[in-house]
């Protein structure tokens, strides 16, 4: 039998780490996935986000640390033992075996009966809408199918958590967006919980109740896609966030809040640390745009139109690039203003 | 992956298999080496004392240096020959759809699927009959028969892995069949010729069968001379058949150390296979 | 000129022709003397076309051969694979393959001849494998170990396992690691991850590897000549088509023989590969679940 049941609170990593020989590839991340939960795990490549994932199956063992379903430790547990769902990014399908022997995988080496089986089976394509694929191969599946049947197989053991490691990647723009809204319906559905892993951001906000934003082999901030989005705690989550802007700068206190200087203009703005002295600001892309008193002066180096609006590239008195959108035609050699919402403006200690 | 305690013993008794079978492997070569340097050597562990006589009696009463210009000849000329042969042939084959084309494939994997003992005595029968056996160049024949396709499946991916788009380029630029090979398709291919006929030769110096069918007594090579001096065992001390076997080891594990160079272990066994 | 475009739009055109000498040399050494040993071993010196082939299979001293060198030749292929596939597991997990592989090559490399001499020497009666065993106290007396059927067998298994071993583990390298880790995740402990997914997989690669194996070791020559017994034990099936050719100069009989050698192959490969098609379809298509 393995460990885990349905019926659980939470899954708790603690402090957990993993080297590689001289190589940290996880440092003292610690987490705590409620049930019903989907959290995603996001970050640059590289950045042990895969690694953390591999730790909570058991593929890895952790270096150091911890991880508990509610009161049982599981870290000592082989992948077999742990009973949770998987979703590889390569599908991992079982090349030899019926999409039905697949999907039915898990239940066979539970020794459930036959009828069962089935029957569980039938209910789980049905979920992923592949009742008329069962008795193909995966070969003879497009990757948007092989995906789903990754799913199924992962799923049907009803798993009290479901790993996901970027299981998008393979997938054309058209069928991510398709998939991804499959892949929330489906947790919504099961009520189980997730751990999805990925780089790219907008998944990560669009499908997660929380973000675990990792650099480094080390958890950088935690928080709802809301937090991350408008409040990134951190520089290089915010470069990471979208926050294409980032400018060093000048803060000092004034009488009406913060206010910090970028070469020769001066913006209002919102501290994510204590700051004071030379500091960082940055700016997302849609929150810089064209005003006629705007404080920063520039001139147009590049504009692409986007249908909704133009994004382009202009360069500061200073020398600096500012990239921002604008909803009316800017032309390459245009001086342009820019401005920025003072809330939209956020400084980190340098 | 975590490990239990039977997946751990498991994992050492494999390893004890390999083990005991690298240290054979070893312990028979080197007692080959030492036998080859020995004085006499009775119920110990080394012998008597060392001495080099032994290959000095074997240069002379196995007629090395005679054997070792012979199996140069027939190495060279089979490396030459067959990497022209070969070459060309992967070229057409990696580059063109004709019809036909699976036959001639199935055509060029045969030789290297059926075992020489197989083939060669009615090989050698047809080379008798042409008065070519017996002859070095009878010895040349029988081993290009494995060795132009073995050059020829290592080149087709060697071929296909070349953008035709270069070709194509080269045509543009006024490049005619034969500027095309020589300035740009051999360019290109060198390491994969180079990896090929490297093969070839350790191969072909290691080739016993084919060659001890068509061979004469002035056209043997290397690893046939040995057969017959261990085949005549007790007319000669075995330590200088030792000496012999060593020259031979020498020969053929240098060439290996340096085809390994360019190719992969795993590449000598498995690019027969299909 | 017409002719010329029909046939480039057929594939057939200068660049083609280069097929040429290959396909020539191969008809030309390989085809047609296959052929011509075919037919000649259906013009016996005397008798009927079926002479060579009735005496073949009523004289024990021929036709036992065919069981003498089976007898050599399906132990040590079962043996090399079923010690090839368990090494090529574990061998897969390492990161540094290439000192093992190259160690292993050299057997390869050395050949069939080399390995003969060389076990002579160690496996002789005053060689370092009866030194270490009398020395341990494992046997009293020297274990004769050459110059019989287990001194083929060695050699075989020199010769052979690396060969076995080298193309099990091409075969193992192409199955994606993540297949086992998701049956992992799915709850198979690694018993039935190696019965209910590597294996699987592994068939096809396997059934070409006993059929390479097998017909190498059926083929088995120089060994059985030096290392066994020539006239008993080890007269394998090659020593007499050699013998006919070289020693009787009948070569219709050698002819007939060398057929019959490639016959047995066939049986076995055609066995073997029909079997592969079983076990691979097999899994895929039975039981529902």
């Amino acid at each position: 039998m393995p460990i885990a049941s349905r019926e659980f609170r939470e899954l708790r990593l603690e402090r957990i780490s993993r080297d590689f020989g001289q190589v940290r590839a996880l440092r003292d991340v610690s987490l705590t996935v409620g049930r019903g939960e989907f959290v995603a795990l996001l970050g640059p490549s590289g950045c042990g986000k895969s690694t953390a994932l591999n730790c909570i199956a058991g593929l890895l063992q952790v270096t150091d640390g911890a991880i508990w379903l509610d009161e049982r430790r599981l870290d000592e547990a082989g992948p077999e033992d742990r009973g949770f769902g998987m979703v590889f990014q390569n599908y991992a399908l079982f090349p030899h075996m019926t999409v039905r022997r697949n999907v039915g995988f898990g239940l066979v080496t539970q020794r459930r009966p036959k009828a069962e089986i089935a029957r569980r089976v039938d209910q789980a394509l049905a979920l992923v809408r592949l009742e008329t694929q069962a008795e193909k191969l995966p070969g003879q599946l497009s990757g948007g199918q092989q995906q789903r049947v990754a799913i199924a197989r992962a799923i049907v053991v009803e798993p009290p958590l479901v790993l996901m490691d970027e299981p998008l990647s393979n997938l054309d723009a058209k069928l991510r967006l398709e998939m991804r809204a499959e892949i929330r319906r489906i947790h919504t559905m099961l009520g189980c919980s997730t751990i999805y892993v990925t780089h790219d951001q907008e998944e990560a906000l669009s499908l997660a109740d929380r973000i675990l934003v990792m650099i480094d082999g080390q958890t950088r901030q935690l928080g709802t896609p809301e937090e991350l989005y408008a409040r990134p705690a951190h520089a290089d989550v915010a470069e990471f966030m979208g926050y294409r802007n980032l400018f060093p700068c000048r803060a000092e206190t004034t009488a009406d809040g913060l206010a910090v200087t970028i070469g020769t203009a001066r913006l209002q703005a919102t501290p994510m640390d204590a700051v004071g002295g030379a500091a960082v600001a940055a700016i997302r892309p849609d929150d810089l745009r064209p005003q006629s008193d705007g404080p920063i002066s520039a001139t147009v180096e590049i504009a692409e139109y986007h249908g909704r609006d133009f994004y382009a590239v202009a360069r500061g008195a200073d020398g600096i690039e500012l990239y921002f959108r604008s909803p009316m035609r800017v032309n390459p050699g245009e001086p342009v203003r820019l401005a920025a919402p003072r809330d939209r403006v956020l400084v980190y200690a340098a | 992956m975590h490990r239990s305690l039977s997946e751990k013993l498991w994992s050492i008794a494999v390893w004890a298999v390999v083990v005991f079978f690298i240290v054979n492997l070893l312990a028979m070569i080197g007692s080959v080496v030492v036998n080859s340097f020995g004085t006499r050597w009775f119920n110990t562990w080394l012998p008597a004392g060392f001495t080099p006589q032994w290959y000095t009696m074997a240069w002379d009463e196995f007629h090395l240096p005679d054997i070792l210009v012979v199996t140069a000849e027939v190495v060279g000329a089979v490396v030459v020959l067959s990497g022209l042969i070969g070459v060309p042939t992967a070229y057409a084959m990696a580059r063109r759809n004709f019809p036909g084309k699976q036959v001639v494939m199935l055509l060029f994997l045969l030789p290297l699927l059926v075992p020489p003992i197989t083939y060669g005595i009615p090989m050698a029968t047809v080379l008798y009959q042409a008065h070519l056996a017996g002859t070095i160049w009878g010895v040349i024949l029988a081993n290009l028969v494995p060795t132009v396709p073995f050059v020829i499946l290592i080149m087709i991916p060697f071929v296909e892995q070349i953008d035709p788009r270069v070709e194509a380029a080269a045509r543009v630029f006024g490049a005619g069949m034969g500027r095309l090979f020589t300035q740009i398709l051999v360019p290109l291919l060198t390491p994969g010729i180079l990896a090929a006929l490297l093969l070839v030769l350790v191969r072909t110096i290691a080739m016993f069968e084919l060659t001890f069918l068509t061979a004469g007594p002035t056209s043997q090579t290397l690893v046939v001379a040995l057969y017959y001096a261990v085949f005549a065992a007790g007319v000669r001390p075995g330590q200088s058949i030792d000496a012999m076997a060593v020259v031979y080891m020498v020969t053929t594990l240098v060439w290996l150390l340096i085809a390994l160079r360019f190719v992969n272990p795993t590449q000598i066994v498995t690019r027969a296979k299909q | 000129m017409s002719l010329r475009r029909r046939l480039r739009e057929r594939g057939l055109d200068a660049v083609t022709l280069l097929v040429l000498p290959g396909v020539v040399f191969v008809l030309a050494l390989f085809i047609y003397p296959f052929l011509y040993g075919l037919v000649l071993s259906f013009t016996p010196k005397e008798g009927g076309w079926l002479a060579n082939y009735q005496k073949f299979f009523s004289d024990p001293f021929l036709y036992d051969t065919i069981y003498l060198t089976l007898q050599i030749a399906v132990p040590v292929t079962l043996l090399n694979t079923v010690l090839s596939v368990p090494v090529a597991l574990r061998v897969r997990l390492l990161k540094r393959q290439r000192l093992l592989t190259t160690i292993l090559v050299i057997p390869i490399t050395l050949g069939t001849v080399m390995v003969a001499e060389g076990l002579l020497t160690y496996l002789g009666p005053r060689g370092w494998l009866n030194r270490f065993l009398l020395e341990v106290g494992i046997a009293d007396s020297p274990v004769r170990l050459i110059h019989n059927y287990w001194g083929v067998m060695l050699s075989l298994v020199i010769n052979g396992f690396p060969f076995t071993f080298l193309l099990t583990l091409s075969y193992v390298s192409g199955i994606d690691p993540s297949l086992e880790q998701a049956g992992a995740m799915l709850g198979a402990r690694a018993r039935q991850r190696f019965f209910r997914i590597l294996l699987p997989l592994l068939a096809p690669g396997l059934a070409i590897t006993l059929a390479l194996s097998f017909v190498q070791a059926f083929t088995v020559f120089p060994s059985a000549v030096l290392l066994g017994a020539p006239a008993g034990p080890t007269r394998v099936i090659s020593i007499v088509a050699y013998q006919a050719a070289f020693e009787q100069y009948d070569y219709s009989l050698a002819s007939a023989i060398a057929m019959l050698m490639a016959g047995v192959q066939v049986i076995i490969i055609v066995a073997l590969l029909g079997a592969r098609t079983l076990v691979f379809r097999g899994p895929a298509s039975t039981g529902k679940g």
